[in-house]
């Protein structure tokens, strides 16, 4: 194996990770302000596709363009689901805070087959069509711009967290409920908004993946698990610790798929997240 | 159990006993063993689910170990089903100790999250190895072997009356877990982790004992749809759709409880088979949305399940019937 090899795989690691780390980050965000796992986290992504995928169909708007409206939707559906379900099992047991957004995601997926047909499909032609190449190394194009994207919107969360009143507002309420809520911030509006952009992370990264990806009801299956790990392995709620568990899953799943069998790829990056929940259960990079 | 309770229990052991011999049609004997069959994974499941807490959205790779073990035992080395059913439960209990191990480090949505990781690992490898029958999984013989053999095709009598036997025996198994010392341990963990630490009970260990009987009666389940189907591989056997249908039969009949699983098996497979029937083969998705439905409905406004419907009604609701005598709290 060539040293070039070596990097076209690591580098097409890193492309994919970063995708992966923004569904993560939206997966990690609801989870961190009310400790709900949203077990429907990867039907959010496979709406955002159907979105990107319907604008193209129904009025060939490229999923580039269309990924506003795509994120607002999202948004729009995520902070409702949390009006309309989430918030009467807050404080409900464990078992029907699992099996409300387990329904979800069987209810999303069953949506999707009987309005879409179970049939696998794809965006015609993007813009984003074709190859770049540098330095000998050569890249799809619409996974170089997905990444892109990915990147821009994880850092566009981590500044609206870091930077803004009401980001610091949803970090006050992850932290501590009881004293945001002495601060006079209603943590009902702060789990919808955390609802709200989950939900639209997750919907920007579909669409992103749409102008590659093959668009079906269950592509949530395989990016909610590798968002589970992605959650584990950065620390239970920590944006930062998703962005780079991202980076690091894509790697091990290319690299392993490569040296490896593609077909067991999956196998390693479940094994890798089962060795850190076993040695360290708070993250490989959570605090004790 | 309260005598109202042994009488209830008594008619519908007469009425399952009956059942067949009244209802003569293929087709609703179908239905029937399926109700069986999904009682008893929700009944096994319901032991470390439902009466230890611990949820596993993984089980499918116990119930696939035993279909796995008994058809290779039995196509590799022509061994009895009986034995195999044996063994299966035998290889998934040792299987279950090997998840345990890492697993009950993690609490409450960890530990689902982990199952599920497991689950997924289980079904991966057996997809790509050859040895297992890999994705295209295996067929058995269909030809009239009698009981020993374990293959009927004249009628489905022989399938029913096991499924209600199996039933029978894993209801009994969690009716004596729920009642020893062992069965009060687990509602300790479950409902107070903390002090049941304190007082000197082993989690790990009570939760580990759960997962073993838990997991040997999914992996006879297995075995029994092997025999039944006759076929067997990942995407039927493994899945983790599986999985949630076991906890879904618990969930929906009353978690950690004796009688919920066979409740909301019954109640989960009529609304499976009714919706097949009325949406056929061209309304694909539309029993998912009912079944999806359904089950946030349940989780949202009825946790208690079905069962809890009819508690409420007669005072305070009771999470589980809480068989173990007082004194032996102390």
């Amino acid at each position: 194996m060539t040293a070039q090899l070596l990097l076209q795989t690591l580098l097409s690691g890193i492309l994919i990770g970063l995708v992966y780390a923004l569904v993560a980050v939206g997966l990690t965000l609801i989870f961190g302000v009310m400790d709900i796992v949203n077990f429907a986290h990867g039907e959010f992504l496979m709406l955002g596709m159907y979105a990107a995928f319907w604008g193209f169909a129904l009025w060939k708007l490229d999923p580039l363009f269309t990924l506003p409206l795509t994120a607002l939707l999202l948004f729009a559906l995520g902070a409702a689901l949390y009006r309309l379900i989430i918030r009467r099992i807050t404080d409900a047991p464990m078992l029907s805070q699992i099996f409300a957004t387990f329904g979800l995601m069987i209810l999303f997926r069953g949506l999707a087959q009987y309005l879409w047909k179970p049939d696998f499909r794809s965006v015609g032609e993007s813009v984003v069509a074709g190859k770049v190449a540098f330095a000998g190394l050569q890249f799809g194009l619409p996974q170089v711009v997905a990444a892109l994207g990915a990147v821009l919107t994880t850092a566009a969360v981590w500044w609206f967290l870091r930077s803004t009143r009401l980001g610091a507002a949803l970090e006050a309420t992850a932290a501590d409920k009881e004293a945001a809520a002495l601060m006079g911030i209603d943590a009902q509006k702060m789990f919808a908004l955390a609802w709200g952009l989950g939900a639209a992370c997750a919907g920007v990264a579909g669409a992103l993946l749409s102008t590659y990806y093959p668009i079906f009801p269950e592509v949530g299956s395989t990016f909610i698990l590798v968002a589970f790990v992605l959650v584990a392995l950065g620390g239970f709620g920590s944006v930062a610790g998703a962005f780079w568990a991202g980076i690091l899953v894509g790697v091990v799943e290319v690299v392993g798929g490569f040296l490896w069998d593609p077909a067991y790829k999956m196998v390693l990056v479940l094994s890798l997240y089962l060795l850190v929940v076993w040695l360290r259960p708070q993250g490989l990079l959570g605090k004790a | 159990m309260s005598r109202r309770a042994k009488l209830v229990w008594l008619a519908a052991a007469l009425v399952a006993l009956l059942f067949p011999l009244v209802a003569a049609r293929p087709t609703w004997q179908n239905t029937a063993i399926l109700m069986l069959m999904t009682a008893q994974m929700g009944v096994a499941w319901n032991i470390l689910g439902g009466y230890a807490g611990q949820v596993s959205l993984g089980h499918a790779a116990f119930f696939g170990a035993g279909a796995y073990v008994s058809t290779l035992l039995s196509i590799k080395l022509g061994l009895s089903p009986w034995l195999g059913m044996v063994a299966g439960a035998g290889v998934s209990a040792g299987l279950s100790l090997l998840v345990g191990w890492p697993c009950f480090r993690l609490k409450g949505h960890y530990f689902a999250m982990a199952t599920i990781a497991v689950g997924e690992i289980v079904q991966a490898v057996v997809n790509g190895w050859e040895f297992l029958g890999g994705a295209v999984g295996f067929y058995l013989p269909l030809q009239e072997k009698g009981f020993w053999g374990f293959v009927f095709n004249r009628s489905k009598l022989p399938y029913y009356y096991i499924a209600l036997g199996l039933l029978a025996f894993s209801l009994l198994v969690n009716w004596a877990v729920a009642r020893s010392r062992t069965g009060y341990y687990l509602r300790a963990i479950k409902d107070e982790p903390d002090a049941a630490r304190s007082l000197g009970v082993s989690l790990t260990r009570y939760k580990q004992t759960a997962m073993v009987i838990s997991s040997a009666l999914a992996a006879m389940g297995g075995t029994l749809y092997a025999q039944k189907e006759l076929f067997i591989d990942p995407g039927s056997t493994l899945s983790t759709s599986l999985s949630i249908k076991m906890a879904l039969a618990a969930i929906m009949g009353g978690v950690g409880t004796l009688a919920g699983p066979v409740v909301g098996a019954v109640v989960l497979t009529a609304i499976e088979e009714a919706s097949r029937v009325a949406f056929g083969g061209t309304g694909r998705g539309t029993d998912l949305v009912v079944y999806g439905g359904l089950i946030v409905v349940i989780a949202v406004f009825q946790p208690a399940g079905i069962l809890g419907l009819f508690a409420s009604r007669r005072g305070p609701a009771r999470a589980a019937p809480a068989e173990a005598p007082a004194k032996e709290a102390a």
